[in-house]
């Protein structure tokens, strides 16, 4: 009987009784019929019938224990006696819950992160509607790029806004930054520029107060700022009467109109924002009270449509590519020549789903995440494997009880139904104790990724996703490790089983075989972990030791922002060397100097060059720039090679002057000495293009990450710079502890001015977060790689710890007839390496074949990497052989006559 | 849930429920007692309480399919009838039955 209809006899007990009670009754009355024509008077004809049919009720039960009760009652026995069996061997137990908790916690952890950053749905009505509208790749655009949103300028969104059908609305965002002090150390809210509709287009509304709306985004734009429900709990206390209440940004002052519910925060999945001001705003805060709004170069915008009904994902893309020209030709800067011009009204738009958000995270993470997972799924497969093996080796030992049980006629299901109940136990407790294990580890694997620069904010929960897939994986590796040895011990005949018990001398090898191919597939999977694990390793350690140019260690950045304080445009120059000054007067402080942007801090600015005079637009040769003032090569400890650094003679009356790198030399002065040599810059259209005399070559140096392969880099002096802003990073290389130095430079620093900001961090810590992913998937695949060899190591163990069992009494002959321990001990290592292998040999193969997957998280190490195949495969083979002799020693050192005497 | 077929007594009872199912078409239990007794001229006397819930565990291993029905005395009964599967168990069974008694016979005889 199919297992659903036992189900719903479960349900349907009180029909099923009358079911039967009606058939018995016929029965009777039927019976009591051919009695009384036989001539017995109607009652005891009645009576006699019942007594024929014998005891009513239990009649009944019996008939009806069919269907559910006993059912219930032998899974309930089943449970019992698997509980009982675990409980019998506590050791076993421990192993067994512990090995699948880390697999299946480990798989969990990165599924619940994969779930937060790529499968849940952004917190807003109908997110399925959504759409990003983004460009094409290869889109040709230049000009100035703001905030991790840059996309679209404000000119732009209003022309989309106008042209578009396919959306109800389009709504505009940007991302940044907000200092909440008025001077000293500053202290930052995540801000949001966002577009008057954006709240009412994504359906958010407010829990406390009002959201912006379309009105607010004007020209007056005294309307206030939203704040997020974190935000308000952090700031404010969660204090109610928080409307109106002022909020001062990057020392604006403006009041807080509302705040939204906890689910909301942002578009960005893995940031979470704090402080929504509408897109108007970014004019009051701007420097020169412009702002980007009128930039037709200006790219700060990110922008999302709402599908209007009727319109799919792939319509409104098409709609956008077809508006494209018009948009672009209604959008071009000025400032581009006749090519540029070309290219940019060539470019196309599309729109993307984007019911899921938007998220940078997802972009540098995903991959790595999905990798990671693969890595846990093979863990716990091979830990499946482990555990089918100790099992395989525990149901052999009861092979003489379950012979009994099938001579005694238990079906074959009935026998392994109780197997799979032990299983079941036991994945159900792993499974518990891996979903525990998740909440923790996923948190861990967060904070790994997140910094104090670059804050992540996921939202992990446990959803039906999570849920499901955690119980998904509890029932898979169930049958995994499970249903294979419980059919493999029922599958012979009760006889057979009785019989060897007896005496035989040699293993019998079919039976034995399954186990082999356990233990080969786990070398193979653990081979596959063990290099990639290696991969990343090499690839973590090629990065820490590549010469990046520069010395890290013991450079303290500073950032000092003094566009709050009253100084005159005209003073800035002096104001820099003013703090350079007073800088390097601290004690402790070695030298200073004063950068545009430090390297591997993802600023960057790029143009196009002409060397030797010739003309920089369309030359097609491009290069990266920095500005930095004198001594900034000596105090990064960058090498000049030729030439000089920046010197006080370098001035904005003097000769315009550069110093560039060697590729810079190699690439566009053919690698000779580029000292007395010239190159013209690229700038707007109509304007003359700058002429530098090159005074230095410096060694390379890494501009965007450590990944990136060395570029072609310029330096201006930072005092030809002839717009200088109202901010200043230096980098000081310091003796001894950072502690005092930072103390004196605030103090020395707000004897200047008090509404001076001022930030600190320590370079080499900004260069090891630039490394973040590598040292996760370097530790995180390093920790697993280890822990399958180990788990296949184990295999290996105790599968060569069985055949020398099995194969003791054998052993005891062949020493009774003269072999030496040598040979015995060779006899068993020939076993294990014949499964080492074919195990290596097959994970080799997979290997090679799976490692194009991790290619591009791979830094100077290539995917087939033959240095890590082999170190892995040998590192495997000498603690599987190692496993190994110590079974085969004591094969050896066992008494022959010992051996033969068991019995 | 197949039945040890070394279990002589139920494999017989079900031997004759299957066969008289076959040969007869649908039949209550009491028309199954009464039929089986009288084919048998006395000589098997089918065991009331133990036929009901036999009649029910075949019909979970699906051997027999049931139906309720009005007799021509106007009562409601349970009408059982041999399924496909059934028929293939009353096969086997069959077989077994035959060895058995082959067996049987041939130990009588020249033991």
């Amino acid at each position: 009987m199919p297992w659903y209809v036992r189900w719903r006899n479960v349900f349907r007990e009180e029909r099923l009784n009358d079911e039967l009670e009606n058939e018995l009754q016929y029965h009777l009355a039927e019976t009591a019929d051919r009695l009384i024509a036989e001539g017995i008077s109607p009652k005891d004809a009645l009576r006699l019938a019942r007594l024929r049919l014998g005891n009513y009720s239990i009649q009944k039960e019996s008939t009806r224990d069919m269907n559910i009760a006993a059912w219930l009652d032998s899974v309930r026995a089943d449970l019992v006696y698997g509980l009982r069996q675990l409980r019998l061997s506590p050791g076993f137990t421990a192993v067994a819950v512990l090995s699948l908790a880390l697999g299946i916690g480990a798989n969990t952890a990165i599924f619940q992160l994969v779930n937060a950053i790529r499968l849940t749905t952004l917190p807003v009505k109908d997110p399925q509607q959504l759409v990003v509208i983004d460009w094409e790749k290869n889109s040709s655009r230049g000009g100035h790029w703001s905030s991790r949103s840059a996309n679209f300028t404000y000119i732009q969104w209003d022309e989309i806004r106008k042209l578009q059908q396919a959306f109800s609305d389009v709504l505009a965002w940007s991302a940044g930054r907000f200092n909440l002090t008025n001077g000293g150390e500053p202290r930052f809210a995540e801000g949001l520029f966002v577009s008057g509709n954006f709240f009412q287009a994504l359906g958010v509304h407010a829990m406390l107060g009002r959201t912006l709306t379309g009105e607010d985004d004007n020209a007056a734009c005294n309307a206030g700022a939203v704040i997020s429900y974190p935000f308000w709990k952090r700031e404010f206390g969660g204090d109610r009467s928080v409307l109106g209440r002022k909020l001062t940004l990057d020392g604006y002052s403006v009041p807080v109109i509302g705040v939204t519910p906890p689910s909301f925060f942002g578009v960005e999945v893995g940031n979470r924002y704090d402080v929504a001001i509408p897109l108007c705003a970014d004019r009051l805060l701007a420097e020169d009270k412009k702002g980007r709004i009128p930039g037709r170069m200006d790219w700060w915008l990110s922008l999302m449509g709402r599908l209007k009904p009727g319109w799919t994902v792939k319509n409104a893309s098409a709609h956008m590519r077809v508006l494209s020209p018009g948009i672009m030709r209604a959008t071009l800067p000025a400032e581009y020549r006749p090519d540029a011009a070309k290219r940019f009204e060539a470019n196309k738009l599309l729109a993307t789903e984007a019911g899921t958000g938007v998220s940078g995270l997802r972009e540098q993470y995903e991959r790595p995440l999905w990798l990671l997972m693969a890595t846990t799924g093979l863990v716990l497969l091979i830990a499946c494997a482990n555990l089918a093996n100790l099992l395989l080796a525990r149901a052999t030992v009861r092979e003489p009880e379950i012979a009994v049980r099938l001579a005694m006629g238990a079906s074959r299901w009935r026998v392994v139904r109780q197997f799979v109940a032990e299983s079941l136990l036991l994945a159900i407790v792993g499974a518990l104790l891996g979903a525990a294990l998740a909440l923790v580890l996923s948190r861990a694997l967060l904070a790994f990724i997140s910094t104090s620069e670059n804050r992540i904010f996921v939202e992990i929960t446990s959803d039906w996703r999570v849920l499901g897939f955690t119980a998904a994986l509890a029932v898979l590796t169930c049958l995994l490790f499970g249903l294979l040895p419980a059919l493999r011990s029922t599958h012979l005949s009760p006889a057979a089983a009785m019989r060897s018990e007896g005496r035989s001398v040699t293993a019998g090898r079919e039976r034995f075989s399954l186990r082999r191919a356990l233990v080969c597939t786990q070398v193979a999977l653990s081979l596959v972990l063990l290099v990639g694990s290696f991969l990343f390793v090499r690839s973590l350690h090629h990065l820490l030791t590549a010469d990046p140019g520069f010395a890290s260690e013991g450079v303290l950045q500073v950032g000092i922002d003094f566009s709050k304080a009253p100084y005159a445009k005209e003073q800035r120059l002096n104001i820099y060397r003013d703090l350079t000054e007073r800088l390097s007067a601290i004690p402790g402080v070695v030298s200073t100097a004063q950068v545009g942007f430090t390297p591997v801090s993802g600023s960057g600015w790029n143009n196009s060059v002409g060397p030797d005079g010739a003309p920089a637009a369309e030359s097609k040769k491009n290069a990266f720039f920095n500005r930095a003032s004198p001594g900034y090569f000596r105090t990064m400890g960058t090498r000049l090679l030729a030439g000089r650094e920046f010197n006080e003679h370098d001035t904005l009356s003097s000769t315009k002057v550069a110093i560039i790198n060697e590729e810079f030399a190699k690439k566009y002065f053919g690698g000779a000495n580029p000292v007395g040599h010239t190159f013209h810059l690229e700038v707007g259209a109509g304007k003359q293009e700058p002429l530098f005399q090159i005074v230095g070559l410096v060694a390379n140096t890494k501009y965007y990450s450590l990944q990136e392969d060395f570029r072609p880099i310029g330096f201006f002096p930072i005092a030809q710079d002839e717009t200088p802003g109202p901010g200043a990073d230096f980098v000081l290389r310091i003796a001894g502890s950072p502690g005092s130095v930072i103390k004196r430079a605030k103090a020395v620093v707000a004897a200047m001015s008090p509404s001076i900001s001022i930030q600190f961090r320590p370079f080499s810590e900004q260069i090891k977060e630039s490394l973040l992913r590598e040292r996760l998937m370097a530790t995180v695949s390093g920790a697993f790689g280890f822990l399958a060899a180990l788990l296949a190591t184990l295999g290996l163990y105790g599968v060569i710890a069985y055949m020398v069992a099995r194969r003791r009494k054998e052993i005891g002959v062949r020493m009774a007839l003269g072999a030496d321990r040598a040979r015995v001990v060779r006899l068993v290592l020939r076993e294990a390496m014949l499964l080492l292998t074919i195990g290596l040999a097959a994970g080799i193969v997979l290997s090679l074949w799976s490692g194009q997957a991790a290619a591009t998280l791979l830094y100077g190490v290539k995917p087939r990497d033959i240095l890590s195949l082999a170190a892995a495969s040998v590192l495997l083979a000498a603690i599987a052989l190692i496993a190994s002799y110590v079974p085969a020693r004591r094969a050896a050192a066992d008494d022959p006559m010992a051996a033969l005497r068991t019995e | 849930m197949p039945k040890s077929p070394n279990d002589k007594l139920q494999g017989t009872l079900t031997l004759l429920v299957l066969r008289t199912l076959e040969s007869r078409g649908p039949l209550h239990g009491y028309g199954l007692c009464e039929h089986i007794h009288a084919i048998s001229e006395d000589l098997l006397q089918v065991e009331e309480g133990s036929l009901y819930p036999a009649l029910h565990r075949m019909e979970q291993d699906q051997w027999i399919a049931s139906k309720w029905e009005v007799t021509e005395k106007g009562r409601k009964a349970k009408f059982y009838s041999i399924t496909a599967r059934g028929k293939k168990q009353l096969a086997d069974e069959h077989e077994n039955w035959a060895r058995l008694t082959r067996g049987v016979t041939r130990v009588l005889r020249y033991s």
